[in-house]
Protein backbone atom coordinates (compact mmCIF):
# COMPACT_ATOMS: atom_id res chain seq x y z
CA UNK A 1 0.00 0.00 0.00
CA UNK A 2 1.24 3.18 -1.17
CA UNK A 3 1.94 5.69 1.89
CA UNK A 4 1.47 9.71 2.13
CA UNK A 5 4.78 10.41 0.97
CA UNK A 6 4.68 7.96 -1.96
CA UNK A 7 1.43 9.03 -3.18
CA UNK A 8 2.04 10.83 -6.97
CA UNK A 9 0.95 14.26 -7.89
CA UNK A 10 -1.86 12.72 -9.92
CA UNK A 11 -2.53 10.19 -7.03
CA UNK A 12 -3.24 13.04 -4.59
CA UNK A 13 -5.99 15.09 -6.66
CA UNK A 14 -7.91 12.13 -7.35
CA UNK A 15 -7.86 11.58 -3.04
CA UNK A 16 -8.64 15.48 -2.61
CA UNK A 17 -11.07 15.81 -5.70
CA UNK A 18 -12.94 12.81 -4.28
CA UNK A 19 -12.81 13.99 -0.64
CA UNK A 20 -14.22 17.58 -1.38
CA UNK A 21 -16.56 15.94 -4.17
CA UNK A 22 -18.05 13.81 -1.62
CA UNK A 23 -17.93 16.76 1.37
CA UNK A 24 -19.60 19.44 -1.12
CA UNK A 25 -22.30 16.61 -2.00
CA UNK A 26 -23.51 15.94 1.52
CA UNK A 27 -23.64 19.63 2.25
CA UNK A 28 -26.08 19.98 -0.60
CA UNK A 29 -28.34 17.13 0.29
CA UNK A 30 -27.61 18.70 4.07
CA UNK A 31 -29.36 22.27 2.63
CA UNK A 32 -32.88 21.34 2.33
CA UNK A 33 -32.81 19.11 5.38
CA UNK A 34 -31.69 22.11 7.64
CA UNK A 35 -34.59 24.19 6.26
CA UNK A 36 -37.02 21.75 6.48
CA UNK A 37 -35.67 21.44 10.43
CA UNK A 38 -36.03 25.12 10.88
CA UNK A 39 -38.88 25.86 9.08
CA UNK A 40 -40.63 22.85 10.68
CA UNK A 41 -41.90 21.71 7.14
CA UNK A 42 -41.86 18.54 5.13
CA UNK A 43 -41.36 18.40 1.01
CA UNK A 44 -44.36 16.71 -0.68
CA UNK A 45 -42.95 13.80 -1.46
CA UNK A 46 -46.17 12.51 -3.80
CA UNK A 47 -44.73 16.22 -5.82
CA UNK A 48 -40.96 14.78 -5.09
CA UNK A 49 -41.87 11.78 -6.68
CA UNK A 50 -43.95 12.86 -9.64
CA UNK A 51 -40.81 15.69 -10.29
CA UNK A 52 -38.40 13.13 -9.89
CA UNK A 53 -39.84 11.31 -12.28
CA UNK A 54 -40.21 13.83 -15.33
CA UNK A 55 -36.55 15.18 -14.48
CA UNK A 56 -34.43 12.76 -13.08
CA UNK A 57 -34.08 9.84 -15.91
CA UNK A 58 -33.08 12.23 -18.53
CA UNK A 59 -30.84 14.26 -16.65
CA UNK A 60 -29.28 10.92 -14.91
CA UNK A 61 -28.56 9.70 -18.60
CA UNK A 62 -27.39 13.11 -20.19
CA UNK A 63 -25.12 13.64 -16.44
CA UNK A 64 -23.24 10.13 -17.05
CA UNK A 65 -22.51 11.02 -20.47
CA UNK A 66 -21.44 14.61 -19.94
CA UNK A 67 -19.15 13.24 -17.59
CA UNK A 68 -17.60 10.47 -19.80
CA UNK A 69 -17.30 13.30 -22.17
CA UNK A 70 -15.41 15.84 -20.71
CA UNK A 71 -13.06 14.60 -18.02
CA UNK A 72 -10.64 13.77 -20.73
CA UNK A 73 -10.83 17.48 -21.69
CA UNK A 74 -11.14 18.73 -18.58
CA UNK A 75 -7.93 16.70 -16.84
CA UNK A 76 -8.42 15.60 -13.42
CA UNK A 77 -8.60 18.39 -10.73
CA UNK A 78 -10.55 20.58 -13.43
CA UNK A 79 -13.02 18.00 -13.82
CA UNK A 80 -13.47 17.24 -9.91
CA UNK A 81 -14.08 21.08 -9.91
CA UNK A 82 -16.35 21.55 -12.92
CA UNK A 83 -18.66 18.96 -12.06
CA UNK A 84 -19.05 20.88 -8.43
CA UNK A 85 -19.31 24.30 -9.85
CA UNK A 86 -21.07 23.91 -12.87
CA UNK A 87 -21.65 25.63 -16.24
CA UNK A 88 -18.89 23.59 -17.78
CA UNK A 89 -19.47 24.09 -21.73
CA UNK A 90 -20.35 27.54 -21.99
CA UNK A 91 -17.52 28.82 -19.24
CA UNK A 92 -15.24 26.22 -17.77
CA UNK A 93 -14.24 24.02 -20.66
CA UNK A 94 -13.82 26.74 -22.96
CA UNK A 95 -11.25 28.86 -20.21
CA UNK A 96 -9.10 25.33 -19.78
CA UNK A 97 -9.13 24.95 -23.91
CA UNK A 98 -7.85 28.41 -24.38
CA UNK A 99 -5.16 28.40 -21.35
CA UNK A 100 -3.78 25.21 -22.94
CA UNK A 101 -3.83 27.07 -25.99
CA UNK A 102 -1.76 30.10 -24.48
CA UNK A 103 0.21 28.35 -22.68
CA UNK A 104 0.99 25.78 -25.28
CA UNK A 105 1.17 22.38 -23.41
CA UNK A 106 -1.26 19.38 -24.07
CA UNK A 107 -3.66 18.37 -22.18
CA UNK A 108 -2.72 15.03 -21.12
CA UNK A 109 1.13 16.30 -19.76
CA UNK A 110 1.21 17.23 -16.05
CA UNK A 111 1.66 21.14 -17.00
CA UNK A 112 -1.79 20.66 -18.96
CA UNK A 113 -3.42 18.80 -15.53
CA UNK A 114 -1.67 22.00 -13.77
CA UNK A 115 -2.69 24.46 -16.35
CA UNK A 116 -6.34 23.47 -17.14
CA UNK A 117 -6.68 23.01 -13.61
CA UNK A 118 -5.89 26.52 -12.47
CA UNK A 119 -7.78 28.39 -15.31
CA UNK A 120 -10.91 25.95 -13.95
CA UNK A 121 -10.10 27.01 -10.19
CA UNK A 122 -9.92 30.78 -11.42
CA UNK A 123 -13.03 30.99 -13.53
CA UNK A 124 -14.72 28.99 -10.40
CA UNK A 125 -13.24 31.76 -7.87
CA UNK A 126 -13.98 34.88 -10.74
CA UNK A 127 -17.92 33.49 -11.15
CA UNK A 128 -18.85 32.99 -7.76
CA UNK A 129 -17.20 36.15 -6.60
CA UNK A 130 -18.88 38.02 -9.58
CA UNK A 131 -22.49 35.83 -8.61
CA UNK A 132 -22.03 37.34 -4.52
CA UNK A 133 -21.41 40.72 -5.75
CA UNK A 134 -24.93 40.61 -8.58
CA UNK A 135 -26.71 39.11 -5.15
CA UNK A 136 -26.06 41.50 -3.34
CA UNK A 137 -26.47 44.57 -5.54
CA UNK A 138 -29.64 43.01 -7.36
CA UNK A 139 -31.80 45.33 -6.77
CA UNK A 140 -29.82 48.54 -8.50
CA UNK A 141 -28.20 45.79 -11.34
CA UNK A 142 -31.92 44.17 -12.03
CA UNK A 143 -32.86 47.05 -14.45
CA UNK A 144 -29.34 47.33 -16.13
CA UNK A 145 -28.87 43.65 -16.71
CA UNK A 146 -32.30 43.04 -17.89
CA UNK A 147 -32.56 46.23 -20.37
CA UNK A 148 -34.00 45.69 -23.92
CA UNK A 149 -30.85 47.19 -25.45
CA UNK A 150 -28.31 44.28 -23.27
CA UNK A 151 -30.38 41.42 -23.98
CA UNK A 152 -29.48 40.47 -27.52
CA UNK A 153 -26.01 40.68 -26.76
CA UNK A 154 -25.94 38.50 -23.32
CA UNK A 155 -28.63 36.07 -25.31
CA UNK A 156 -25.84 35.72 -27.97
CA UNK A 157 -22.98 34.89 -25.67
CA UNK A 158 -22.47 31.52 -26.78
CA UNK A 159 -22.02 32.63 -31.05
CA UNK A 160 -19.63 34.63 -30.00
CA UNK A 161 -17.85 32.49 -27.68
CA UNK A 162 -17.77 29.83 -30.07
CA UNK A 163 -16.79 32.18 -32.84
CA UNK A 164 -13.36 33.00 -31.24
CA UNK A 165 -12.73 29.45 -30.21
CA UNK A 166 -13.98 27.41 -33.29
CA UNK A 167 -12.00 29.84 -35.67
CA UNK A 168 -8.12 28.52 -33.56
CA UNK A 169 -9.38 25.05 -33.01
CA UNK A 170 -11.03 24.83 -36.81
CA UNK A 171 -8.30 26.00 -38.53
CA UNK A 172 -5.70 24.22 -36.77
CA UNK A 173 -7.15 20.77 -37.48
CA UNK A 174 -8.87 21.90 -40.43
CA UNK A 175 -8.94 18.56 -41.91
CA UNK A 176 -9.86 16.68 -38.69
CA UNK A 177 -12.60 19.23 -38.19
CA UNK A 178 -14.36 19.78 -41.29
CA UNK A 179 -16.27 16.45 -41.30
CA UNK A 180 -17.94 16.96 -37.86
CA UNK A 181 -18.91 20.28 -38.51
CA UNK A 182 -20.43 19.67 -41.44
CA UNK A 183 -22.65 16.99 -39.70
CA UNK A 184 -23.72 19.30 -36.85
CA UNK A 185 -24.60 22.00 -39.08
CA UNK A 186 -26.67 19.48 -41.37
CA UNK A 187 -28.72 18.28 -38.17
CA UNK A 188 -29.32 21.91 -36.55
CA UNK A 189 -30.85 23.04 -39.68
CA UNK A 190 -32.75 20.50 -40.77
CA UNK A 191 -34.00 18.80 -37.30
CA UNK A 192 -36.26 20.74 -35.65
CA UNK A 193 -35.72 19.43 -32.56
CA UNK A 194 -32.71 20.49 -31.63
CA UNK A 195 -32.00 23.97 -30.64
CA UNK A 196 -30.22 25.55 -27.40
CA UNK A 197 -32.00 22.89 -25.00
CA UNK A 198 -30.66 19.87 -26.83
CA UNK A 199 -26.94 21.49 -27.48
CA UNK A 200 -25.37 19.64 -24.68
CA UNK A 201 -26.77 16.60 -25.83
CA UNK A 202 -25.12 17.05 -29.36
CA UNK A 203 -21.79 17.43 -27.80
CA UNK A 204 -21.31 13.74 -26.67
CA UNK A 205 -22.73 12.55 -30.43
CA UNK A 206 -20.34 15.04 -31.84
CA UNK A 207 -17.54 13.72 -30.09
CA UNK A 208 -18.19 10.23 -30.53
CA UNK A 209 -18.61 10.42 -34.69
CA UNK A 210 -15.20 12.70 -34.35
CA UNK A 211 -12.87 10.30 -32.77
CA UNK A 212 -14.64 7.63 -34.95
CA UNK A 213 -13.47 9.96 -38.11
CA UNK A 214 -10.20 11.01 -36.92
CA UNK A 215 -9.18 6.91 -36.45
CA UNK A 216 -10.78 6.01 -39.97
CA UNK A 217 -8.29 9.08 -41.27
CA UNK A 218 -5.45 8.19 -38.98
CA UNK A 219 -5.33 4.30 -39.78
CA UNK A 220 -5.71 5.49 -43.91
CA UNK A 221 -3.19 7.97 -43.37
CA UNK A 222 -4.84 11.27 -43.83
CA UNK A 223 -4.39 12.91 -40.62
CA UNK B 1 -40.69 30.66 11.98
CA UNK B 2 -42.69 31.83 9.40
CA UNK B 3 -41.35 30.75 5.73
CA UNK B 4 -40.66 33.37 2.93
CA UNK B 5 -38.36 32.66 -0.35
CA UNK B 6 -36.13 35.22 0.96
CA UNK B 7 -35.94 35.15 3.96
CA UNK B 8 -32.13 35.75 5.94
CA UNK B 9 -31.53 32.36 7.01
CA UNK B 10 -31.57 31.16 3.88
CA UNK B 11 -29.16 33.53 2.83
CA UNK B 12 -26.83 32.54 5.48
CA UNK B 13 -26.92 28.46 4.51
CA UNK B 14 -26.73 29.63 0.83
CA UNK B 15 -23.64 31.65 2.27
CA UNK B 16 -22.23 28.33 3.95
CA UNK B 17 -22.58 26.14 1.12
CA UNK B 18 -21.12 28.31 -1.36
CA UNK B 19 -18.11 29.05 0.95
CA UNK B 20 -17.35 25.48 0.72
CA UNK B 21 -17.43 25.43 -2.72
CA UNK B 22 -14.95 28.80 -2.94
CA UNK B 23 -12.55 26.96 -0.60
CA UNK B 24 -12.41 23.51 -3.18
CA UNK B 25 -11.50 26.07 -5.58
CA UNK B 26 -9.16 28.24 -3.38
CA UNK B 27 -7.48 24.44 -2.46
CA UNK B 28 -7.33 23.36 -6.07
CA UNK B 29 -5.50 27.07 -7.13
CA UNK B 30 -2.87 26.66 -4.35
CA UNK B 31 -2.11 22.93 -4.71
CA UNK B 32 -1.56 23.38 -8.45
CA UNK B 33 0.48 26.52 -8.36
CA UNK B 34 2.54 25.20 -5.78
CA UNK B 35 3.32 21.85 -7.99
CA UNK B 36 3.56 24.46 -11.09
CA UNK B 37 6.64 26.00 -8.64
CA UNK B 38 8.15 22.42 -7.58
CA UNK B 39 8.39 21.54 -11.05
CA UNK B 40 10.16 24.42 -11.99
CA UNK B 41 7.26 26.07 -14.79
CA UNK B 42 7.64 29.26 -16.06
CA UNK B 43 5.58 31.05 -13.49
CA UNK B 44 5.01 33.86 -16.00
CA UNK B 45 3.31 31.51 -17.81
CA UNK B 46 0.82 30.79 -14.43
CA UNK B 47 0.75 34.04 -13.90
CA UNK B 48 -1.17 34.73 -17.52
CA UNK B 49 -3.18 31.96 -17.24
CA UNK B 50 -4.61 33.26 -14.02
CA UNK B 51 -5.14 37.02 -15.60
CA UNK B 52 -6.84 35.47 -18.53
CA UNK B 53 -9.21 32.98 -17.10
CA UNK B 54 -10.28 35.80 -14.51
CA UNK B 55 -10.69 38.17 -17.75
CA UNK B 56 -12.23 35.53 -20.10
CA UNK B 57 -15.05 34.34 -17.36
CA UNK B 58 -16.08 38.08 -16.37
CA UNK B 59 -18.88 38.09 -19.55
CA UNK B 60 -20.42 34.20 -18.97
CA UNK B 61 -20.46 35.19 -15.19
CA UNK B 62 -22.74 38.32 -15.88
CA UNK B 63 -24.86 36.28 -17.62
CA UNK B 64 -24.91 33.86 -14.83
CA UNK B 65 -26.19 36.65 -12.89
CA UNK B 66 -28.42 37.47 -15.46
CA UNK B 67 -30.22 33.70 -15.14
CA UNK B 68 -30.17 34.48 -11.24
CA UNK B 69 -32.10 37.57 -11.60
CA UNK B 70 -35.00 35.38 -14.02
CA UNK B 71 -35.47 32.31 -11.84
CA UNK B 72 -35.37 34.14 -8.77
CA UNK B 73 -38.89 35.83 -10.09
CA UNK B 74 -40.25 33.00 -8.86
CA UNK B 75 -37.72 30.93 -6.59
CA UNK B 76 -36.59 34.02 -4.47
CA UNK B 77 -33.11 34.83 -4.83
CA UNK B 78 -31.28 32.42 -2.28
CA UNK B 79 -31.86 29.02 -4.47
CA UNK B 80 -31.41 30.72 -7.85
CA UNK B 81 -28.05 31.84 -6.36
CA UNK B 82 -27.12 28.50 -4.71
CA UNK B 83 -28.42 26.37 -7.54
CA UNK B 84 -26.87 28.56 -10.48
CA UNK B 85 -23.41 29.52 -8.31
CA UNK B 86 -23.14 25.44 -8.12
CA UNK B 87 -23.51 22.26 -10.28
CA UNK B 88 -26.16 23.95 -12.36
CA UNK B 89 -27.69 26.27 -15.41
CA UNK B 90 -30.45 28.00 -16.37
CA UNK B 91 -32.53 25.41 -18.64
CA UNK B 92 -31.98 22.67 -16.20
CA UNK B 93 -32.58 24.49 -13.32
CA UNK B 94 -35.60 26.20 -14.56
CA UNK B 95 -36.91 22.55 -16.30
CA UNK B 96 -36.32 20.75 -13.14
CA UNK B 97 -38.04 23.47 -10.86
CA UNK B 98 -41.17 23.50 -13.28
CA UNK B 99 -41.34 19.72 -13.37
CA UNK B 100 -41.54 19.63 -8.94
CA UNK B 101 -44.44 22.41 -9.51
CA UNK B 102 -46.13 20.21 -11.65
CA UNK B 103 -45.57 17.05 -9.63
CA UNK B 104 -47.46 19.23 -7.23
CA UNK B 105 -50.00 19.78 -9.11
CA UNK B 106 -49.02 23.37 -9.94
CA UNK B 107 -47.21 25.91 -12.13
CA UNK B 108 -44.34 27.35 -11.17
CA UNK B 109 -45.67 31.01 -11.80
CA UNK B 110 -48.83 30.13 -9.28
CA UNK B 111 -46.69 29.61 -6.80
CA UNK B 112 -44.63 33.47 -7.11
CA UNK B 113 -44.84 35.52 -3.97
CA UNK B 114 -47.48 32.12 -2.37
CA UNK B 115 -44.30 29.52 -1.67
CA UNK B 116 -44.97 27.41 1.47
CA UNK B 117 -41.95 25.88 2.96
CA UNK B 118 -42.78 22.74 1.64
CA UNK B 119 -43.21 23.68 -1.98
CA UNK B 120 -39.80 25.31 -1.48
CA UNK B 121 -38.35 21.88 -0.47
CA UNK B 122 -39.99 19.76 -2.75
CA UNK B 123 -38.57 22.01 -5.74
CA UNK B 124 -35.01 22.18 -3.97
CA UNK B 125 -34.82 18.13 -3.58
CA UNK B 126 -35.41 17.31 -7.24
CA UNK B 127 -33.65 20.21 -8.62
CA UNK B 128 -30.84 17.98 -6.09
CA UNK B 129 -31.64 14.69 -6.84
CA UNK B 130 -31.81 15.20 -10.70
CA UNK B 131 -28.65 17.40 -11.53
CA UNK B 132 -25.96 15.74 -8.96
CA UNK B 133 -24.59 13.08 -11.11
CA UNK B 134 -21.18 14.30 -12.56
CA UNK B 135 -20.52 15.53 -8.60
CA UNK B 136 -20.46 11.34 -7.57
CA UNK B 137 -19.55 10.21 -10.74
CA UNK B 138 -16.36 12.23 -11.16
CA UNK B 139 -14.68 10.37 -8.16
CA UNK B 140 -15.91 6.77 -9.64
CA UNK B 141 -14.46 7.85 -13.01
CA UNK B 142 -12.01 10.25 -13.51
CA UNK B 143 -8.39 8.02 -12.12
CA UNK B 144 -9.37 5.10 -14.65
CA UNK B 145 -10.55 7.71 -17.67
CA UNK B 146 -7.24 9.33 -16.85
CA UNK B 147 -4.99 6.19 -16.45
CA UNK B 148 -6.66 4.85 -19.98
CA UNK B 149 -5.44 8.44 -21.87
CA UNK B 150 -1.82 7.98 -20.22
CA UNK B 151 -1.27 4.29 -21.21
CA UNK B 152 -2.90 5.09 -24.62
CA UNK B 153 -0.17 8.01 -25.00
CA UNK B 154 2.72 5.39 -24.08
CA UNK B 155 1.15 3.06 -26.80
CA UNK B 156 0.70 4.90 -29.64
CA UNK B 157 1.15 8.96 -28.89
CA UNK B 158 0.48 10.74 -32.48
CA UNK B 159 -3.12 8.74 -31.43
CA UNK B 160 -3.49 10.11 -28.18
CA UNK B 161 -2.91 13.91 -29.49
CA UNK B 162 -5.06 12.86 -32.11
CA UNK B 163 -7.61 12.13 -29.83
CA UNK B 164 -7.35 14.49 -27.49
CA UNK B 165 -8.13 17.30 -30.27
CA UNK B 166 -10.82 14.64 -31.74
CA UNK B 167 -12.68 15.27 -28.39
CA UNK B 168 -12.29 19.34 -28.77
CA UNK B 169 -13.38 19.57 -32.34
CA UNK B 170 -16.38 17.49 -31.35
CA UNK B 171 -17.45 19.19 -28.64
CA UNK B 172 -16.58 22.75 -30.76
CA UNK B 173 -18.50 21.56 -33.96
CA UNK B 174 -21.95 20.78 -31.69
CA UNK B 175 -21.99 24.33 -30.81
CA UNK B 176 -21.05 26.01 -34.13
CA UNK B 177 -24.06 23.50 -35.35
CA UNK B 178 -26.45 25.28 -32.82
CA UNK B 179 -25.37 28.37 -33.85
CA UNK B 180 -26.99 27.91 -36.83
CA UNK B 181 -30.24 25.87 -35.49
CA UNK B 182 -32.31 28.91 -36.48
CA UNK B 183 -31.38 29.72 -39.72
CA UNK B 184 -34.56 27.70 -41.18
CA UNK B 185 -36.99 30.53 -40.46
CA UNK B 186 -35.93 31.97 -43.27
CA UNK B 187 -37.29 29.51 -45.32
CA UNK B 188 -40.00 28.57 -42.93
CA UNK B 189 -41.77 32.04 -42.70
CA UNK B 190 -44.96 33.69 -43.51
CA UNK B 191 -44.50 37.47 -44.75
CA UNK B 192 -41.61 37.52 -42.95
CA UNK B 193 -42.55 36.15 -39.66
CA UNK B 194 -41.63 32.49 -38.10
CA UNK B 195 -43.79 31.78 -35.18
CA UNK B 196 -42.40 28.79 -33.52
CA UNK B 197 -44.34 25.68 -31.83
CA UNK B 198 -45.32 27.91 -28.20
CA UNK B 199 -47.04 30.74 -30.45
CA UNK B 200 -43.75 32.96 -30.59
CA UNK B 201 -43.23 35.12 -33.33
CA UNK B 202 -39.68 36.02 -34.38
CA UNK B 203 -38.51 38.08 -37.50
CA UNK B 204 -37.63 35.69 -40.63
CA UNK B 205 -34.04 36.76 -40.61
CA UNK B 206 -33.39 36.20 -36.87
CA UNK B 207 -32.04 33.25 -37.30
CA UNK B 208 -29.34 35.14 -39.07
CA UNK B 209 -27.99 37.16 -35.65
CA UNK B 210 -26.18 34.02 -34.28
CA UNK B 211 -24.37 33.52 -37.42
CA UNK B 212 -23.19 36.83 -38.13
CA UNK B 213 -22.47 37.33 -34.11
CA UNK B 214 -20.10 33.77 -34.40
CA UNK B 215 -18.68 35.31 -37.73
CA UNK B 216 -17.98 38.93 -36.14
CA UNK B 217 -16.38 36.79 -33.33
CA UNK B 218 -13.82 35.12 -35.69
CA UNK B 219 -12.65 37.94 -37.42
CA UNK B 220 -11.55 39.52 -34.21
CA UNK B 221 -10.12 36.50 -33.27
CA UNK B 222 -8.13 36.49 -36.62
CA UNK B 223 -7.22 40.27 -36.47
CA UNK B 224 -5.80 39.69 -33.07
CA UNK B 225 -4.26 36.50 -34.52
CA UNK B 226 -2.80 39.24 -37.18
CA UNK B 227 -2.01 41.82 -34.90
CA UNK B 228 0.53 39.69 -33.15
CA UNK B 229 2.19 38.61 -35.90
CA UNK B 230 2.42 41.81 -37.85
CA UNK B 231 3.10 44.32 -34.72
CA UNK B 232 4.88 41.41 -32.58
CA UNK B 233 1.84 42.28 -30.00
CA UNK B 234 2.51 39.10 -28.19
CA UNK B 235 0.58 40.24 -24.91
CA UNK B 236 -3.03 40.34 -26.92
CA UNK B 237 -2.69 36.56 -26.71
CA UNK B 238 -4.08 36.74 -23.31
CA UNK B 239 -7.08 38.87 -24.24
CA UNK B 240 -7.89 37.53 -27.86
CA UNK B 241 -10.52 35.18 -26.71
CA UNK B 242 -11.95 37.84 -23.90
CA UNK B 243 -12.10 40.32 -26.44
CA UNK B 244 -13.44 38.72 -29.68
CA UNK B 245 -16.17 37.27 -27.13
CA UNK B 246 -16.91 41.02 -26.12
CA UNK B 247 -17.02 42.23 -29.31
CA UNK B 248 -19.02 39.49 -31.08
CA UNK B 249 -21.67 39.61 -28.20
CA UNK B 250 -21.81 43.67 -28.99
CA UNK B 251 -22.06 42.78 -32.91
CA UNK B 252 -25.30 41.64 -31.38
CA UNK B 253 -27.13 44.94 -31.03
CA UNK B 254 -26.80 46.35 -34.16
CA UNK B 255 -27.73 43.11 -35.67
CA UNK B 256 -30.59 42.58 -33.63
CA UNK B 257 -31.60 45.64 -34.80
CA UNK B 258 -31.27 45.17 -38.73
CA UNK B 259 -32.19 41.76 -38.49
CA UNK B 260 -35.48 41.69 -36.35
CA UNK B 261 -35.53 39.39 -32.88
Amino acid sequence: MKNRKELTYMDSVHRDGTIWNITVMMILFAFPVVVGIIFSALPDWAGVGKGLIATAPMYWAVGVIETITYIPMLGAGGSYLSFVTGNISNLKLPCALNALENADVKAQSEEGEIISTIAIAVSSIVTTLIIIVGVILIVPLTPLLSSEILAPAFDQMLPALFGGLGVVFVSKNFKLAIAPVLLMLVLFVFVPALNAGTVGIMVPIGVVFTIIYARIMYKKGWL
Amino acid sequence: MEFSVNHPILFLLVGIVISVVLAQSVYFLVKSVRRAKQKGMDMKKIKKTIITAAIFTIAPAVSIVIAIISLSQSLGLALPWLRLSVVGSLSYEAIAASNAASGMGMKLSDLVGNMSASAYLTITIVMTLSIMVGIWLVPLLAKRIQSGLVSFEKKDKKWSDLLQNALFIGMISAFVGYVFCDIGRLWQSENGVFVNSDGEMFSSTSGLIPVFVMIAAALVMVLCGALMKLLKWKWLNDYALPLSMVLGMASAIPLTAILGG
